[in-house]
């Protein structure tokens, strides 16, 4: 391996490319508990540290609750941090995913991601990352192992921008993306090292009236997680939606920025078009399956069928106006969830794009499919079915069925 | 050449299925080209059926699901001939499977029912005992990978081991490589 990671490009899987992002970020803290399929991460972060290759202050926990309240802390205390998780583990960080986005501190933390139990299950669907939509984390999706290193580069300019100073987490597809190996092109270390920067921090007001960087520090004392009662909590929960509003114009920019130092770039880095300008039939997406997705609209538009494929790449927060203006002029959409919402109408990604386009006058017909859950795969004519089903839709003008399986047995 | 060739490797947990993909898409990306290498995601238990999968592509790989229609086929364990579907997907005549058996590769074209491409048969576990001391055929079966395909040098496989294994196991390795390339038959 060492031969190769000299090179410009590397073999790795999804989780070795993110632990070598973090390499290269000079992160000062992680905590982190393993855990299926975000094991990797960890491990090989451990080895960068115990052989001396990076200055990070690595720290085991005795569970992803834990880890989380120490990367809360680190954070806090104005540490560059990160750390990695998926499906239990994430779901055990629940509470302190709150107070982390509450207390306004830029963790960056990948999520490989997984089913939840029961029935037991370690393979890749997007049930854990969806369980905490509304924790106040931003949230990016990636297509592959090569996005996955790009974008953790991005994560810590994106979560550490002074207007925005909230935590992000990078979603990878379970195994799909964390244990399949890929070509991938890294860029040379000082050049991450200097894109990425010295950590940055708002200013803020202390009590004794002094303007501060915003971090726990024993020469400019000031209060982290107060109490806020009924007097302000609220007004606090309003400034995170501010907060979201800036990461939807940087999330943007950054993209275009790390565009010109690496050649690679992700659409305009909330979503992904491909094939849609004259598109009558697309289906919208989040993670690998776009990258299937998009050989399949080769193959139809070969056939003469006009198909396209929307990427969500940030879905917290949702770029609702670019979510409109890329299916204004489709007729048939089917919208892909890799998890479910028991008792709901649809799954979490369809509400959202059915949400966003409810004040459009011309919209298209709108239907779910839920796939993939507990890691099913699903083979390229699977996935073609969608597109023939979104024809006979258009050709038709109706739905049979709002929410959709596929690949299920019934 | 096709733009993209996918191997499905058939291998029992523990012989090496999955580092033998590994090691092939590794030489490729050396000689400069895009690769996947995965296993099929699921319980890993010794001895037990086990899948793997490669992509080799000039271009970027978009496709994120298993290979269901592979163009070639490489089955590490001949007692997997009756249990495990190794056939499924091989329907052009370019396609080929790669077979460790001392059999010749008309007897088990019939066996198996092979309508279409060609049957490629290596004495793997004989070449490993003799020149490893030891029945792993991955690194055997490598070499007639290269034999058939044409899609990575023999050259490159062994900077790969070199790569990858002590020096006098890499060494050894690439002597099974050797061996099997020039002792592989094919219908």
């Amino acid at each position: 391996m060492e031969h190769q990671i000299k090179r410009d490009t590397v073999a790795m899987n999804g989780d070795e490319a993110v632990a070598f992002a973090v390499k290269q970020c000079d992160v000062d803290v992680v905590a982190a508990y393993p855990i299926t399929p975000q094991t990797i991460i960890v491990e090989k972060f451990s080895e960068y540290v115990a052989n001396g290759e990076v200055q990070t202050q690595y720290v085991c926990t005795e569970s992803e609750h834990s880890a989380m309240t120490a990367c809360l802390a680190a954070a806090a205390a104005g540490a560059r941090t990160f750390t990695a998780s998926a499906s239990a583990g994430l779901a055990l960080m629940h509470e302190m995913l709150f107070v982390t986005s509450g207390s306004r501190v830029p963790v960056v933390m990948a999520v490989a991601n997984r089913a939840l139990s029961a029935p037991l299950n370690i393979h890749g669907d997007h049930s854990d990352a969806m369980a905490e939509r509304d924790s106040g984390w931003i949230q990016i999706y990636v297509e592959n192992a090569q996005e996955a290193y790009d974008s953790i580069i991005q994560a810590f300019k994106i979560a550490e921008d002074t207007t925005i100073s909230i935590p992000l987490m990078v979603c990878l597809d379970g195994f799909t993306i964390s244990h399949t190996l890929e070509r991938v092109d890294i860029l040379p270390d000082d050049l991450v090292k200097h894109y990425v920067g010295e950590r940055g921090y708002p200013m803020v007001l202390t009590h004794e009236g002094k303007t501060v960087p915003f971090k726990l520090d024993p020469a400019n004392p000031m209060t982290m997680g107060p109490n806020a009662l009924q007097n302000y909590y609220f007004e606090f929960k309003r400034q995170q939606e501010e907060a979201m509003k800036h990461a939807l114009k940087r999330i943007r920019e950054i993209n275009s920025e790390y565009a010109k130092i690496s050649g690679r770039g992700y659409g305009n880095g909330l979503v992904d078009k491909y094939q849609l300008d004259d598109a009558e039939i697309a289906i919208v997406v989040l993670g690998s399956t776009a990258g299937t997705l998009k050989v399949i609209v080769d193959q139809l538009r070969q056939e003469g069928i006009k198909a396209g494929v929307l990427r969500i790449r940030s879905f917290r927060p949702f770029p609702v106006e670019d979510v409109i203006h890329a299916l204004k002029d489709v007729k048939a959409v089917a919208v892909m969830d890799k998890s479910m919402s028991p008792g709901g109408l649809g799954a979490a990604v369809f509400s959202e794009v059915r949400n966003a386009l409810y004040d459009s006058k011309q919209r298209p017909i709108l239907v779910n499919y839920i796939f993939g859950l507990g890691g099913r795969d699903n083979s390229p004519r699977d996935l073609r079915k969608v597109y023939e089903d979104l024809l006979h839709i258009a050709r038709t003008g109706q739905a049979e069925k709002a929410v959709n399986y596929l690949g299920l047995r019934e | 050449m096709k733009t993209m060739v996918e191997f499905r490797w058939h291998g029992r947990g523990g012989q090496g299925a999955w580092t033998a993909s590994e090691l092939l898409a590794r030489t490729a990306l050396d000689e400069g080209k895009y690769i996947q290498s995965f296993p099929e995601f699921g319980p890993e238990r010794m001895g037990a059926p086990v899948t793997a999968f490669t992509r080799i592509s000039s271009e970027p790989i978009r496709l994120h699901c298993a290979i269901y229609d592979p163009d070639v086929v490489v089955v590490l364990d001949n007692t997997l001939l009756k249990t495990v579907p190794v056939t499924a997907g091989l329907n052009r005549e370019e396609d080929c499977i790669i077979i460790n058996s001392s059999e010749e590769p008309a007897a088990l074209k019939e066996t198996l029912r092979v309508v279409k491409g060609k049957v490629w048969t290596v004495p793997a576990t004989e070449i490993a005992l003799k020149i490893l001391g030891a029945p792993i055929t991955n690194t055997a079966l490598l070499g007639v990978v290269a034999k058939a395909t044409n899609i990575v040098t023999l050259d490159g496989i062994q900077k790969t081991l070199k790569g990858r294994f002590r020096a006098d196991l890499a060494e050894k390795n690439f002597a099974v490589v050797q061996e099997a390339y020039r002792e592989a038959k094919v219908i």
